[in-house]
């Protein structure tokens, strides 16, 4: 490790918060009991408070009721749980058809394909070079048997937002299920239940300086939703497993510490990078949305150099960013996302994602531009496709 | 600090040898495309007398480990005739860089094969090439191995996405095992015809999507 490393992947992951840990503490060492009964012993229900103000104040970040807050293991297990909970109970009742984007993140998409090879019926809507879906071509889907349109908040890659208040209008009014995975935009961007008639909401606390391997799903009241974990009673019997309360604890702390003035700071640094980049540097191009766009999100693609060059000679000057290269992903495939927008493969291997957080500065962000400033020009010197 | 690749390996990728362009090359080889991944042009100056190869640069759109790769097989092939050079392998150099990771193999193979194809472009252009084959099934299927599979990382051939290579008085068929509308569908599309018409008895190239 450098002495001092520049952290630019907040989307991917985030510093934990002391205050957060300093939260979390004592239940792992005083309070360490499972969540009891109100008839259980003391320190049972002590841990049951704890779990059940967290719940509180969750709920209350959405304008939703303690009720509706189930936590899990983080996004992946919210998202799957509320798909594949929603498509078990609907399954006989209603139909056979679900909806999702071209360009969700993994946990919706590979849940949407894994059900489309057991039989479902599943439609990947598009979006547009923004990443913004086509609501025409939603409705022109929606049909009797259809139980679930799932369409994510803010992109992971792109920082795409939704127009997730006319989505879930489109699907009240045809009485279709509407799941909103918003796990990169949750307290950046806010959505109110009681505004906005969302069915189910994806969150995680690792997006927010939070503990990982914590989440929490929103399931509005009367919902139908199968448990898909075999297990005990757990989270009024719609989770099995036991209760991770210091995660809980520490999601709500974490909740509590997010600001608007910091998510202004957030907008700040990500407008700025982008418009230092496009000042400075020529041949680019902005993945995503000007203006529908996650505050922490900057995706700009080089032209002419590849990613993962770039993001290595990036590490070896102590920044780490991410890419939608091939040649950086574990699958050694092209980002899906650049590719959902229209990209070609080009432009996936030339994308760059700053994602920023609370321990960013301006200097990160000038010092990231200077650096990149002279990678991009390094490589491109020696690039056949540059005319130089 | 970790990096996935050995100290030679870093070593080449910040300060790699031999790039840039020659103008006027007596042989030059591009391989690779931008759809489908990495991308890498080697040229060449070849003492007409003693067939050495005088002088080599390269130019890569790639990764690190083609980066690499290209800059190392640069410098073996400096000073050698061509006849010594084509013997080079992909195993020799990712031996003198230290090893490679395997998921990267197909990356630094692309920069041997730079040097392969631009060495066969100086053998075209000064007529050492003793006699023109007939285009076989095998000679379409070793081309084709240069065509990459984006899905799997290697190429179109070893992922068995190729079912059948026909040619018939000049005409290449060539069915994939894909959707016509599959994403890389017009990538691939465009590699293969790219690889096979410009062999010399190839008149015309029909690649067809059959799943």
């Amino acid at each position: 490790m450098l002495d001092e490393m520049t952290y630019l992947d907040n989307s991917a992951s985030t510093r934990l918060d002391e205050r957060v840990l300093d939260a979390m503490k004592p239940y792992f060492f005083d309070t360490y009991a499972v969540a009891t009964s109100e008839f259980g012993y003391s320190m049972g229900i002590d841990a049951k408070e704890g779990l059940e103000e967290a719940r509180g104040i969750i709920a209350k970040s959405l304008g939703a009721t303690s009720e509706e807050i189930v936590f899990t293991s983080g996004d992946t297990e919210s998202s799957n749980m509320a798909i594949k909970g929603v498509c078990a109970a609907l399954k006989k009742k209603k139909g056979q058809h679900i909806i999702v984007s071209k360009i969700e993140d993994f946990p919706v998409l590979n849940t949407a394909k894994n059900l489309e090879k057991q039989g479902w019926d599943v439609d990947f809507i598009s979006v547009d070079a923004e990443g913004i879906l086509d609501l025409d071509e939603l409705k022109s889907k929606l049909r009797d048997d259809t139980i679930l349109v799932s369409i994510q908040h803010g992109n992971q890659e792109i920082g795409t937002l939704q127009d997730i208040a006319s989505i879930a209008k489109i699907c009240k009014e045809k009485d279709v299920l509407f799941h909103t995975d918003a796990t990169h935009s949750y307290m950046r961007v806010p959505i109110d239940v009681t505004k906005i008639p969302v069915d189910l909401v994806t969150m995680s606390a690792h997006t927010i300086h939070g503990p990982r391997g914590v989440g929490a799903l929103y399931v509005r009241k009367d919902t139908p939703l199968e448990k898909w974990m075999d297990g005990g009673f757990q989270e009024s019997n719609r989770r099995a497993g036991l209760e991770n309360i210091p995660g809980a604890v520490g999601f709500a702390k974490a909740v509590e510490l997010v600001t608007d003035k910091e998510t202004e700071f957030l907008t700040t640094l990500r407008d700025y990078t982008i418009k230092r980049v496009f000042e400075e540097i020529p041949h680019v191009t902005l993945n995503g949305s000007k203006k529908q766009r996650t505050p922490q999100n900057a995706n700009i693609t080089f032209h002419y150099v590849e990613g993962e060059s770039m993001t290595l000679h990036l590490d070896m000057r102590g920044f780490a960013v991410s890419t939608g290269s091939a040649c950086f992903s574990r699958s050694l495939e092209a980002s899906h996302v650049i590719l959902g927008i229209g990209g070609d493969h080009e432009r996936a291997h030339g994308s760059i994602r700053f994602t920023f957080g609370r321990y960013n500065s301006m200097n990160d962000v000038d010092a990231v531009v200077d650096a990149i400033k002279e990678i991009v020009s390094q490589l491109r010197a020696i690039s056949p496709l540059y005319n130089k | 600090m970790k990096f996935p690749y050995t100290e030679k390996v870093l070593e080449h990728f910040k300060n790699p040898r031999n790039v840039g362009k020659l103008e006027n090359p007596d042989g030059k080889g591009l391989e690779g495309s931008p759809a489908c991944g990495d991308m890498v042009a080697v040229y060449l100056q070849v003492n007409p007398d003693t067939q050495v190869i005088e002088d080599i640069k390269f130019e890569s759109y790639g990764c690190a480990s083609n980066i690499a790769t290209a800059s190392i097989i640069t410098e073996l092939a400096k000073g050698k005739t061509i006849e010594e050079a084509k013997k080079i392998t992909w195993q020799e150099a990712t031996e003198e860089l230290g090893g490679l990771p395997p998921v990267k193999a197909h990356c630094s193979v692309l920069a041997v094969e730079g040097l392969r194809a631009s060495i066969r472009d100086y053998e075209e252009k000064h007529g050492l090439v003793s006699e023109q084959e007939p285009t076989t099934p095998d000679v379409i299927r070793s081309r084709l191995k240069h065509v990459m599979n984006p899905m799997a990382g290697l190429d179109i051939v070893r992922t068995e996405l190729v079912t059948k290579m026909e040619i018939n008085d000049g005409v290449v068929r060539i069915l994939i095992d894909l959707p016509s509308n599959h994403q890389f569908a017009a990538n691939i599309k465009e590699e293969v015809t790219e690889k096979l018409e410009s062999l010399w008895d190839v008149k015309e190239v029909n690649v067809v999507f059959t799943e």
